[in-house]
């Protein structure tokens, strides 16, 4: 792109542009203004309202009315994490590995997988907590429970690692198979040993966002996990930091309290984003 | 390990089959106490009576999202062909991040906002109660931006250098080539990145239910609230029994099948674009 506007600049009777795509790309800028300029408000607005209000008192080990605390939300959004990861880790990287190493590729069974993965990314969180109140916590008789609302995130999130890992194994280099063969080794080792490794920040990318996606969660969660304000066990039902500022803005009462858990969320949730971010444009200027 | 890689990956066509099962196992028998003509085209909603009619939702829905990509669309497709054509690198290598991030603000912390922020200044802007069709436009455009400007900024980024040259060639300017051959060359994977922004828009529903005001009646003008379906499933589904259980369950059915409709048309529309 750079060098075609080189080529632009160089020609030496260069018109002025149509007012009309003059007016356009002003427009675009304008868009441009839009966008980030919509980030910036959000994102200053809510830690400026919010900062004050982070009291040590809120970070107390029990929550109460009084107090707020939104430790317990902290807890379990890190329990409910780990454990939606547990799933969806192991189930999203062994499958990204037969669709890229073991599969024919285009083949019937493949493309089926491929279109039930796009189904899945595309279903709203309604639809999950749906489910995962219908399966979970009523047919399997878990309750609003840590466990069924892990669950229900697990399949959530499945796609994203699914297709990410997929990907990034297919980045590999054929030569670093063939070198593996080479040598001797077999199939499972030559992937887990030589391929799996070279994709790995593509996989960690990949997980980094689901863990955005799971600490940003609510709607998935208020039936399936519940809305307890407390550190909850895996049996038991406990609210994420993102239901706990539902919950707080709907009880209406807490305002500058949503404004501090707000800012907590952010940070966790864009942090996780920028990570990745990092990893995955580290790994475009490496390939 | 083969079977394992193999089962894992089946995990997913498991995971649909096993959604599917259970919504329209739990939803379909309504069906059989309430005629779904009626569930679809009736326009009051009254659990209590037993009259469900969830037509003022699904127009709800639609009304909102259309609000939202009225919205959105023009600002996201200009913002892609900003980052894609027009601005420099520092610029672009600073927005990239901006966009993602964008994408990664969940959606209560969108709704806390906008119930914060945008109803108030609506209210006192307009008049009303400020919790709107509006106000829930807006704050849905904001959210299905940064999927709309990845989509299209893929697409234009994607399109083959020489429609930009040949345009240039013939003696079109650098802005003129790009609005006259560029964009329109990437037009396929413009539509998908705004059909992906339509899914999210419909599904959504933590945002929303916190701007939109809820009320269960036919959407009147953009300053009057509005239910969407989502909401009316989270809005109701904690203390519902019996029928009005199972009709909640029936809007995610209705939901569900709307939202497959959508995939199915992207899915359509991206594998024309492959064709070609």
């Amino acid at each position: 792109m750079t060098e075609l506007r080189g080529i632009d600049i160089t020609v030496p009777t260069r018109r002025r542009a149509h007012w009309g795509s003059r007016a356009l790309k002003a427009l675009c800028w304008l868009s441009g203004l839009v966008t980030v300029g919509v980030l910036l408000w959000i994102v200053v607005y809510i830690c400026v309202r919010g900062i004050p209000h982070l009291k040590p008192s809120m970070f107390e080990v029990k929550y109460t009315s009084k107090n707020v605390s939104m430790f317990p939300a902290i807890v379990n959004t890190l329990t409910m994490t780990a454990l939606s990861l547990l799933f969806s880790v192991p189930l999203g990287v062994f499958g990204g590995i037969y669709l890229a190493e073991y599969a024919r590729p285009g083949s019937r069974l493949v493309r089926v997988i491929r279109v039930t993965a796009e189904t899945l990314a595309g279903i709203p969180s309604i639809i999950y907590a749906l489910f995962g109140m219908l399966a979970f916590v009523v047919t399997l008789g878990m309750g609003n429970s840590i466990l069924a609302g892990a669950l229900t995130l697990g399949i959530m999130t499945l796609p994203l690692i699914l297709r990410q890992t997929e990907e990034s194994l297919l980045a590999v280099p054929m030569s670093y198979r063939e070198g593996s063969f080479g040598l001797g080794a077999g199939k499972l080792r030559t992937t887990v040993r030589i391929v799996l490794p070279v994709a790995m920040p593509g996989i960690l990318a990949a997980v980094l966002l689901s863990i955005g996606r799971i600490s940003g969660e609510t709607a998935a969660l208020i039936y399936t996990s519940g809305t307890v304000a407390r550190v909850a066990g895996l049996t038991q039902s406990g609210r994420t930091l993102a239901v706990h500022l539902f919950q707080l803005q709907q009880e209406g009462r807490y305002v500058d309290e949503a404004f501090a858990v707000a800012v907590v969320l952010l940070v966790i949730v864009l942090l996780m984003n920028y990570l990745s971010s990092l990893i995955a444009r580290k790994l475009t200027r490496k390939g | 390990m083969r079977g394992l890689f193999l089962a894992s990956a089946c995990v997913c066509v498991l995971a649909v089959g096993v959604i599917c099962v259970f919504l329209f196992a739990n939803g379909l028998p309504f069906f059989r106490a309430y005629s779904p003509v009626a569930f679809v085209s009736g326009t009051e909603w009254a659990p209590l009576r037993d009259v469900f009619g969830i037509l003022p939702m699904i127009v709800g829905s639609f009304y909102v999202t259309f609000g939202a990509l009225l919205l959105g669309a023009p600002v996201g497709i200009l913002t892609a062909i900003l980052m894609s054509r027009f601005a420099s690198r520092p610029v672009v290598r600073f927005m990239k991040p901006a966009v993602a991030l964008l994408a990664g603000i969940p959606s209560v912390v969108y709704g806390f906002f906008g119930m914060i922020v945008l109803v108030p200044f609506v209210r006192h802007a307009f008049g009303g109660t400020g919790k709107s069709v509006l106000v829930a436009s807006i704050l849905l455009a904001i959210m299905i931006l940064p999927t709309i400007i990845q989509t299209a900024e893929a697409a234009i980024s994607a399109v083959p250098g020489s429609y930009y040259e040949g345009s240039l060639a013939l003696g079109a300017t650098h802005e003129g080539s790009v609005f006259r051959a560029v964009v329109p060359a990437a037009r396929p994977g413009i539509v998908s990145g705004l059909v992906l922004g339509i899914g999210r828009a419909i599904g959504e529903t933590t945002a929303i239910i916190m701007v939109a005001g809820n009320n269960p009646r036919m959407p009147g003008d953009i300053l009057k609230g509005v239910r969407t379906l989502t909401v009316n499933v989270l809005m109701e589904m904690g203390y519902a029994a019996d029928l009005h259980r199972e009709s909640l369950i029936a809007t995610g059915v209705v939901l569900f099948v709307i939202v497959l409709a959508i995939n199915f048309l992207f899915s359509f529309i991206n594998r024309r674009r492959v064709q070609q």
